[in-house]
């Protein structure tokens, strides 16, 4: 697959964020513009303050930007209802957060399946694909658990789980190790290089350079400027220049 | 549906996770909907029996009654004669001369004492004609009512109300019996059913109050006579009533209020005193049901006040929820939930509190009356559309109260929300 047939999952042009804060105007984005690739495995990282949160924020749609463009797979943002963005998040966004947010009184499947609830169109046999997810991340015997009844790397791996649910464009995971030991992150991680493998598009933020380290490009950001575009020389890039 | 069905299920099990507090929430409500569905019952009951009380005097009847005037009596040393009351020239002219009316019974009332070996009682002696019967609509277990030949006659022959005939005979047949009223006897060749379910009468017989009754008018003209005598220590109390009730029946509904008033300006013409007095059933009946109308809408204020207090408790809980819950909110905002989603979430929660407080209280609310009827001897009368109104009310508070704390979770920043800790 040469460059030009990669399709552009996320498309963003000139995009900024700013705050008003105490009377005064502060960035945390500025002028970014930048294409991620369907099959792309992105590590953002950068220092606190950087911007990485803001533009994850943008990634997913639960913030909008003051100005600029960003597109998911061809649709404006900008050009959509709330009801429309909110349908775009369960359709292609998958989310994976730090601190897991599952709900506290669901079980693992249900929990899985919080996210085809929202769906217009929900996809079929949904319990039975949430089954089958659950087992591929490693929770075929805790089906009927419920979160507090999970150690941390477990209730990562629902999160995992419950961001494929949808089949998803593109997984956003917000410090998906941070709150993990070494051993349980580094299964995380083998985890996401596995649905790298299978195809997936993955934007992973971090501030840890050994979890950047294990995605096929780093993203880093320093006051809401990209500050370098690197290829993890080590990874099996899927393409050249990712822009 | 399956997806509301999920979301009833999700709405149960948070409130499940806090067991103490939803079920102090659906108290609220709980006692606002038991206490609406046992006063409308209580008070429908009250209602009831008043209006069938005021039915069987005879809904299409008009009562004339004498009544003691305000005046000193007509008196010498030794004997104060005091005359008074219903005659029976207005007896005469109301039969004769007012239109619309079908029949008009005389009652002549006489304190006498009863008697039946050593039993005794003093219950109201009504001296009639045997139209009374029909007209009052009173019913005969045993034997016949007065007829015109006993009128006729002066037979000596009564019909005992249930109580008096239960009272006197207790453990025989009281049918051919013979009871002396004052210094005479009279055979008993009826006894009357009571005028509310048999058995449940509490008169007492041995009271002026409580019991009846009736012997042939013109027998209790001629042996008991149209005087009453009180005797007291140097002087004697005559009272002199030629009748002591008038009833006339009207054709129709529509006659009454003219019946009446053209009775009243009649005795108003006649009489210098205001010895009488005129009662329409129909306006009683009238003047019970509006009662019963403002006490509906009394209990229906005080019932949405206990409601609205209800309401108030579980909106305040549920602004504490979505406030406890906005890490929640945020996160189901992150995975695809719109608006309205949470919107639903929220609303099915208040609903399933509301629901179940309002159920629980319409249980409560049924078995109350049970209890007031069991043990306060009161009547009470449920009605299915009272428990279905104030279940209805219930689950409405529920979405009422529950809108804006929705409104508030639905609305929130999904940045801000997943910031929440």
């Amino acid at each position: 697959m040469t460059e030009s047939d990669q399709q552009i999952v996320a498309r963003l042009r000139n995009v900024s964020r700013r705050y008003e804060m105490g009377g005064e105007t502060v960035y945390a984005l500025r002028d970014f513009t930048f294409d991620f690739k369907q099959g792309e495995y992105w590590a953002i990282m950068g220092p606190s303050g950087s911007g990485k949160s803001t533009l994850l924020n943008l990634l997913s749609c639960i913030d909008r930007p003051s100005t600029g463009s960003y597109e998911i797979r061809g649709r404006e943002v900008s050009d959509l209802t709330d009801n429309d963005i909110s349908a775009l998040r369960g359709q292609e966004l998958g989310f994976i957060f730090q601190s897991y947010n599952l709900i506290p009184q669901l079980d693992v499947i249900d929990n899985i399946l919080v996210p085809v609830i929202y769906q217009d169109d929900p996809i079929p046999n949904a319990r039975e694909r949430a089954i089958e997810l659950a087992e591929r991340v490693g929770l075929a015997g805790r089906l009927h658990h419920r979160p507090n009844q999970l150690s941390g790397g477990q209730q990562q791996r629902v999160a995992i789980a419950r961001s494929l649910i949808n089949d998803p464009a593109m997984i956003l995971a917000d410090e998906a190790t941070g709150n993990l030991d070494s051993q349980t992150a580094k299964e995380i991680l083998d985890l996401f290089d596995e649905l790298h493998a299978s195809g997936k598009t993955i934007l992973l933020v971090t501030h840890e350079q050994e979890v950047g380290n294990r995605a096929e490009h780093i993203l880093r950001l320093k006051d809401g400027y990209i500050l370098s575009v690197n290829d993890v020389p080590h990874a099996q890039t899927s393409g050249a220049d990712p822009r | 549906m399956n997806s509301l069905w999920r979301t009833v299920r999700l709405g149960v099990s948070s409130l499940l996770l806090h067991k103490l507090r939803s079920f102090l929430t659906t108290l609220g409500v709980l006692f606002g909907v038991a206490s609406v569905v046992a006063m409308l019952a209580v008070g429908e009951g009250a209602s009831e029996k008043a209006q069938d009380q005021i039915r069987q005097l005879g809904s299409r009847n008009v009562i004339l009654h004498s009544i003691k005037p305000q005046q000193e009596a007509v008196s010498d040393e030794q004997t104060r004669i005091l005359s008074y009351g219903l005659t029976r020239a207005d007896f005469e002219r109301i039969s004769t001369t007012f239109p619309g009316i079908l029949r008009t019974v005389p009652v002549l009332a006489a304190a006498q004492e009863v008697r039946v070996g050593a039993k005794s009682c003093r219950p109201k002696v009504l001296c009639t004609t045997p139209s009374y019967q029909d007209v009052v609509g009173r019913l005969l277990s045993a034997g016949r009512f007065i007829l015109p030949q006993d009128e006729a006659a002066l037979s000596l022959v009564c019909v005992l109300g249930y109580d008096v005939a239960r009272y006197l005979f207790p453990f025989e047949n009281a049918l051919g019996q013979r009871v002396r009223i004052g210094a005479h006897y009279f055979d008993v060749v009826g006894v009357l059913i009571p005028r509310g379910p048999l058995g449940a009468s509490l008169a007492n017989p041995s009271s002026e109050a409580g019991g009846e009754i009736f012997v042939p008018l013109e027998t209790g003209r001629s042996y008991f006579g149209e005087r009453q005598t009180t005797i007291r220590s140097g002087s004697r109390d005559i009272q002199e009533v030629q009748l002591h009730e008038i009833i006339a029946e009207v054709g129709t509904d529509e006659d009454v209020p003219f019946v009446a008033a053209a009775c009243r300006a009649m005795l108003v013409r006649e009489h210098e005193d205001k010895d009488y007095e005129v009662m329409v059933p129909l306006e009683l009946l009238m003047r019970a049901k509006e009662t019963q109308r403002i006490f509906s809408i009394v209990l229906a204020s005080i019932a949405g006040i206990s409601l609205l207090v209800g309401g108030i408790g579980i909106m305040n809980v549920m602004l504490a929820t979505v406030t406890e819950r906005t890490r929640e909110i945020g996160i189901r905002r992150a995975l695809g939930a719109r608006r309205h989603h949470i919107v639903v979430q929220f609303l099915v929660e208040t609903t399933v509190l509301s629901g179940c407080g309002g159920l629980a209280g319409v249980g409560i609310g049924l078995l109350i009356p049970m209890i007031i009827e069991r043990f306060a001897d009161m009547e009470t009368k449920v009605s299915p559309i009272s428990a279905v109104l104030a279940f209805g009310i219930s689950m409405a508070i529920g979405v009422v109260f529950g809108l804006y704390p929705a409104w508030r979770a639905a609305n929130m920043d999904p940045v801000e929300a997943l910031r929440h800790e």
